[in-house]
C-alpha cells in the first residue's frame, strides 16, 4: 500500500510492502507528521516554536520534544562546528533542518513497532528506507537531476541507510554560510547516505553550508558518503559512496 | 638436482637482500610526502625550507600546487631521517582551497600531520591519520535510464506540487 499526502510543506510518501498493511497505519503515521507539523512549523501562527520566538513561551513551559530538539540541535551544532545552526540571520529558531529526517526516523520506528518490516518513509526526497521493495529486492533511491526533474543522474541501492539532498534549485538560495550570512550558490545539490535518516538530513544540511568542501566533510566522517553536484554540472562523490551503486540488489 | 635446488634458493635469498638493501637506499625520495631540513638551520623554522606536499600515500596523487617538495638525501629509514618536532608546511592550494599541513616527528620519525587551514574554516585544526587530502572521484553528471522505487532531491515547492495535484485531480473527477 501506498499513500501520499502534503504535510509540513512538503509531499511525503509511505510505502509499505507487508501484505498486512492497512488504512490504520497510515493513519497513525501522517497523525504522526501532522503533530510535528503542529508543533515545529515556523508557517504556523499556533505552533510551539512560532510562540517561542514571539516570546510567547517561557523555556519552563517547553514541551520535551522541543527540548529535545534543541538539545540535538546543539549537539549538531557542535559537530560541525557551527555549519549547522538553527539560530536563523533574523535571530528566531527555525530547526525544520532538524526535524524532518528526526520525524522521519520516528515515523519509521512507528512502522516497526506496528510490526511492519519492509517500506519507506519519503518526505520531500529525505528517505528511510527498510527491508525490501515489492520485488523482494533492496529499495532502489535515484537522485535527481537538479535541471530536469525527470531525471536521475544517480541511482544506489539501500536497505535501512537513510538518504537525504539538501540543495537550492527548488526553493532559491535558502541556505546560508553562517560564517558570513551570504547564500550558497557554489554547489546545487549535495545527497548524503548515513546510517539512518536523521543522521544522513542533519549532516546533509549542515555540509551544504560549507559549498564546495561539502564532500570533504562528509568524506572525514565515519558512516556517511554524498554526491554533490555543483553548478557546472559536475558530481563529487565520497570515497565509498560507489559501494551503494554497484550493490547488488 | 637436489644441490640444482639449493642453488636456486640461495640464488633468491641473495636478490631478495639485495632488493631490501637497494630499496631502502632509495627511501626518501619521490614516494616520501613529507620531508624536514636535515640541514644545520634550526628546527623551528616555518615555511621557507620545509615544504609538505599533498599527495597521496604511496600513489603520488597530489593537488597540491604553488608548494615546493624537498627531500631528505638517503639514510635507511630504521635510524630515524628526521629530527624530533613540529615542521609548519607552506600553504598549498587544493582544488577546494587552501591547505596547511604541520608534521609531527618524534622519535626520528614522522608520526602525525595536522591540518593548519580547513577550507572555509580558517584557523580550524583537524588531525588526520592519513597524510593524503584524498583526490575524491569526480564525474559529468548522467541521466540514468533504470526505472527507481524512490527518488531523493531537494524539497519540491508545496505549491507546486499541490498545483499539479489538484489539476490532475480535476481530470480524475467523472
Amino acid at each position: 500500500m501506498k499513500q501520499i499526502r502534503v504535510l509540513m510543506g512538503m509531499p511525503i510518501a509511505v510505502e509499505i510492502v507487508d501484505p498486512h498493511a492497512d488504512e490504520a497505519i497510515f493513519e497513525e503515521i501522517y497523525g504522526y507528521f501532522k503533530y510535528i507539523d503542529e508543533k515545529f512549523s515556523t508557517y504556523k501562527k499556533t505552533s510551539e516554536i512560532t510562540a517561542i520566538n514571539e516570546g510567547r513561551l517561557a523555556e519552563k513551559d517547553w514541551s520535551e520534544e522541543m527540548r529535545l530538539v534543541f538539545m540535538l540541535s546543539e549537539e549538531t551544532k557542535r559537530e560541525t562546528n557551527g555549519y549547522f545552526d538553527i539560530k536563523t540571520p533574523n535571530g528566531t529558531y527555525d530547526p525544520s533542518g532538524l526535524v524532518k529526517g528526526w520525524a522521519i526516523w520516528n515515523a519509521a520506528q512507528l512502522i516497526l513497532k506496528n510490526g511492519f518490516k519492509n517500506f519507506y518513509v519519503d518526505a520531500g526526497g529525505d528517505i528511510q528506507p527498510h527491508g525490501m521493495n515489492a520485488e523482494g529486492k533492496l529499495w532502489t533511491v535515484g537522485i535527481k537531476n537538479p535541471w530536469n526533474e525527470a531525471e536521475n543522474v544517480k541511482v544506489m541501492r539501500v536497505k535501512t541507510e537513510g538518504v537525504a539532498t539538501s540543495g537550492t534549485y527548488i526553493r532559491g538560495l535558502h541556505i546560508y554560510n553562517p560564517r558570513d550570512g551570504k547564500p550558497i550558490d557554489e554547489i546545487v545539490s549535495l545527497t548524503v547516505i548515513g546510517p539512518n535518516i536523521y543522521e544522513a538530513d542533519r549532516f546533509a544540511t549542515a555540509a551544504f553550508a560549507m559549498g564546495k568542501a561539502a564532500i570533504h566533510f562528509i568524506e572525514n566522517i565515519p558512516g556517511l558518503e554524498g554526491y554533490m553536484i555543483d553548478n557546472n554540472k559536475t558530481a563529487t562523490m565520497t570515497s565509498g559512496f560507489e559501494t551503494y551503486v554497484a550493490r547488488p540488489d | 638436482m637436489k644441490n640444482a635446488w639449493k642453488y636456486i634458493l640461495g640464488i633468491a635469498v641473495v636478490v631478495l637482500i639485495a632488493g631490501y638493501i637497494i630499496f631502502n637506499g632509495q627511501n626518501g625520495d619521490s614516494n616520501s610526502q613529507v620531508a624536514a631540513n636535515n640541514g644545520g638551520t634550526d628546527s623551528t623554522s616555518t615555511g621557507s625550507n620545509q615544504t609538505t606536499t599533498a599527495g597521496g600515500t604511496g600513489n603520488g596523487n597530489g593537488t597540491t600546487t604553488g608548494s615546493t617538495v624537498t627531500t631528505s638525501t638517503g639514510g635507511t629509514g630504521s635510524t630515524g631521517q628526521y629530527r624530533n618536532g613540529t615542521y609548519t608546511g607552506s600553504a598549498a592550494d587544493a582544488f577546494y582551497g587552501t591547505v596547511q599541513v604541520a608534521a609531527v616527528v618524534s622519535g626520528g620519525k614522522l608520526t602525525d600531520v595536522k591540518f593548519l587551514k580547513y577550507p572555509n574554516e580558517p584557523g580550524h585544526t583537524s588531525e588526520v591519520s592519513s597524510m593524503a587530502i584524498p583526490q575524491l572521484k569526480k564525474e559529468a553528471i548522467a541521466s540514468q535510464s533504470a526505472t527507481v522505487d524512490i527518488v531523493s532531491g531537494a524539497t519540491q515547492t508545496s505549491q507546486a506540487f499541490q498545483q499539479s495535484l489538484a489539476s490532475a485531480l480535476s481530470q480524475a473527477k467523472s
